[in-house]
């Protein structure tokens, strides 16, 4: 399936990437030749068969509802651009 | 000593020949003399290694040394290591130090052993040549024109280097067997939840496994015991009784079968590569294994399939790199909006991005139903096939890779040539099977591995395999001239 440019810009927005001007058309091109390949997909009838989301269709294990981490606050934001009172700053969302 | 393998390093330092230190040092020499021609190394962690080396002299002195204690050994820089730089070789990580440890990195911590430093891969480990890393290619120390292979190439080429005794790597689609295949290295791709993946930075989620990548298969089979274990910390590990790997390595092959796919020798093998292939397989005859053909009918839909899993898994995955909690941010954000398409595209390469567009297209609404959930009901017509192939068969052999390693720069452009050349190694994580490559000859002066895929959870007969094959040749034994 080929994509084009107003499509690929709008694939982009979902992913929060923004694309040079000058880039779209070469990345749609690439793009459409990916899904052409992928397209190879459609064919085979898989009418009666099940999606699988596991090799050994392993499901999810449950556990005990109970505090198991303990508060690393500040080592995890030891790596954050900016924080301030144990928060993580980020540019003005609400005027 | 550097020249000896993990196996024989992990003797002497019990029989007091050496020291962890000096070990460590000699390792700690060879890199910064000969690294600069493979690029193979992000992060050398020169200091914390010799303090690793010292505290494992003191343990061994105490009476408390284990198979792997004192031994140096690289990790992938896609594992966090607490303190250390942690790069998944993007930008968008170059300013990451992680706050906390790694399952797999953790267990080699305990067990004793020194890092070295963190290697070089392809950016978030989507690549198959290394070309896709910010810190640049690495070089395939048996010809520094050619690719190492990826994503772990770093590791492949460090190993083959001999500036390392072992690492770690990890398999999405290939990227421990592939490098391994053009290294001329042993790399064990282990059973899906076989190894606990805290702490490795996501690619795709339901296809990512680490593994061992060695001089021997002895080697893989005594890291593979520290890694290996059900962790509740992943989701996804299985509990399942953790064997000794070293165990069952002499065991005979006598009334083994070994399944030749036939799909793996049809077009697009490089002839030589098959030879080498097929030499291999004729030793194993010789040591007691029955050969039969075996078929794969849906191998060729390994590629779309995976290249709409692995993207779409990645492009969820990577969507906690927004600039706001670690990671590179741009400078001088208008609004939220601004600051997360600014980092991101800032941050990330080219073949991320592509695989993000991909993966999101995926996704999104109206068309999950035609390419996710069709990806996956592909994916279980891929498993059965090879439940079907182990019904006649005890082991599948055949290539890792349709060429040996290609020229940096020769499928750069092409992205589509570059997932065409992932045929052999995909379908395995697709299956979630064990898959090894082993050394099997030289082609052009460049190497050649053999692949050999498992039942679920029979890592032990792989490692077993290799182990006879290693005994009865000595393909593994050659080193590059350059190193």
């Amino acid at each position: 399936m080929a994509i084009d440019a107003s499509e690929i810009q709008k694939v982009a927005h979902l992913a929060r990437l923004s694309i040079d001007d000058s880039q779209v058309e070469n990345t749609a091109n690439t793009i459409s030749r990916i899904l052409e390949l992928v397209d190879q997909m459609q064919t085979v009838n898989t009418d009666n068969v099940e999606p699988m989301a596991h090799p050994l269709d392993a499901t999810q294990r449950l556990r005990e509802d109970v505090v198991s981490e303990e508060n690393n606050r500040e080592q995890l934001q030891s790596c954050a651009p900016a924080v301030e009172d144990g928060l993580f700053l980020v540019p003005k969302v609400i005027e | 000593m550097y020249d000896k393998s993990l196996s024989e390093q992990s003797r002497a330092l019990a029989d007091g020949e050496l020291s962890s230190v000096e070990l460590t040092q000699l390792y700690l020499d060879r890199i910064k003399q000969l690294d600069g021609n493979y690029n193979s190394y992000i992060t050398v962690t020169e200091e914390l290694a010799l303090d690793q080396a010292k505290a494992a002299d003191e343990r061994r002195a105490a009476g408390d040394a284990s198979a792997l204690t004192g031994i140096p050994l690289a990790h992938k820089d896609l594992f966090c290591t607490e303190g250390v730089k942690t790069t998944c070789g993007s930008k968008i990580l170059d300013n990451f130090v992680a706050p906390y440890e790694s399952t797999v990195t953790r267990n080699f911590k305990e067990a004793g052993s020194v890092m070295l430093g963190k290697t070089n891969m392809d950016e978030f480990a989507m690549g198959s040549s290394n070309e896709n890393s910010y810190y640049g290619s690495v070089k395939n120390p048996w010809d520094t024109q050619a690719i190492p292979g990826g994503s772990s190439g770093g590791s492949a080429a460090c190993v083959a280097a001999r500036l390392a005794a072992g690492a770690t790597g990890t398999d999405t689609g290939g990227s421990i067997r592939q490098p391994a295949s053009h290294c001329g290295i042993t790399g064990l791709k282990p059973t899906y939840g076989r190894v606990s993946r805290y702490g490795m930075i996501a690619y795709a989620s339901s296809l990512d496994q680490a593994g061992p990548m060695t001089q021997t298969a002895e080697d893989a089979a005594l890291m593979l015991n520290v890694m290996a274990g059900f962790d509740h910390r992943d989701s996804t590990c299985l509990d399942r009784e953790v064997p000794d790997y070293t165990a069952n390595l002499n065991d005979s092959l006598e009334g083994k079968t070994i399944g030749l796919p036939k799909e793996y020798f049809s077009t697009g093998l490089d002839s030589e590569v098959e030879q080498r292939v097929r030499d291999a397989v004729a030793e194993y005859e010789k040591l007691g294994a029955k050969v039969k053909e075996v078929s794969l009918p849906n191998l060729e839909l390994s590629i779309p399939s995976y290249y709409v899993i692995a993207p779409a898994e990645a492009s969820s995955n990577l969507s906690r790199f927004d600039g706001a909690r670690f990671g590179h941010r741009c400078e001088n954000p208008e609004d939220l909006m601004d600051m997360y398409k600014r980092s991101r595209s800032e941050g990330f390469g080219e073949e991320v991005k592509r695989r993000i567009l991909v993966g999101t297209y995926a996704l999104s609404a109206g068309y999950y139903d035609a390419y996710y959930k069709k990806a996956q009901k592909i994916r279980r017509l891929i498993r059965d096939d090879f439940m079907n192939a182990f019904e006649q068969c005890d082991i599948i052999m055949g290539p890792n890779a349709p060429t040996p390693a290609f020229n940096i720069g020769e499928k750069s452009d092409d992205p589509v040539a570059m997932y065409l050349s992932d045929i052999y190694t995909l379908s395995v994580n697709l299956a979630g099977l064990p898959g090894m490559s082993i050394p099997a000859g030289i082609v052009n002066g460049r190497p050649v591995g053999l692949q050999m895929i498992g039942r679920h959870f029979d890592e032990s007969l792989l490692l077993n395999a290799a182990h006879r094959f290693q005994q009865a040749t000595d393909f593994h034994l050659n080193t590059p001239t350059t190193a």
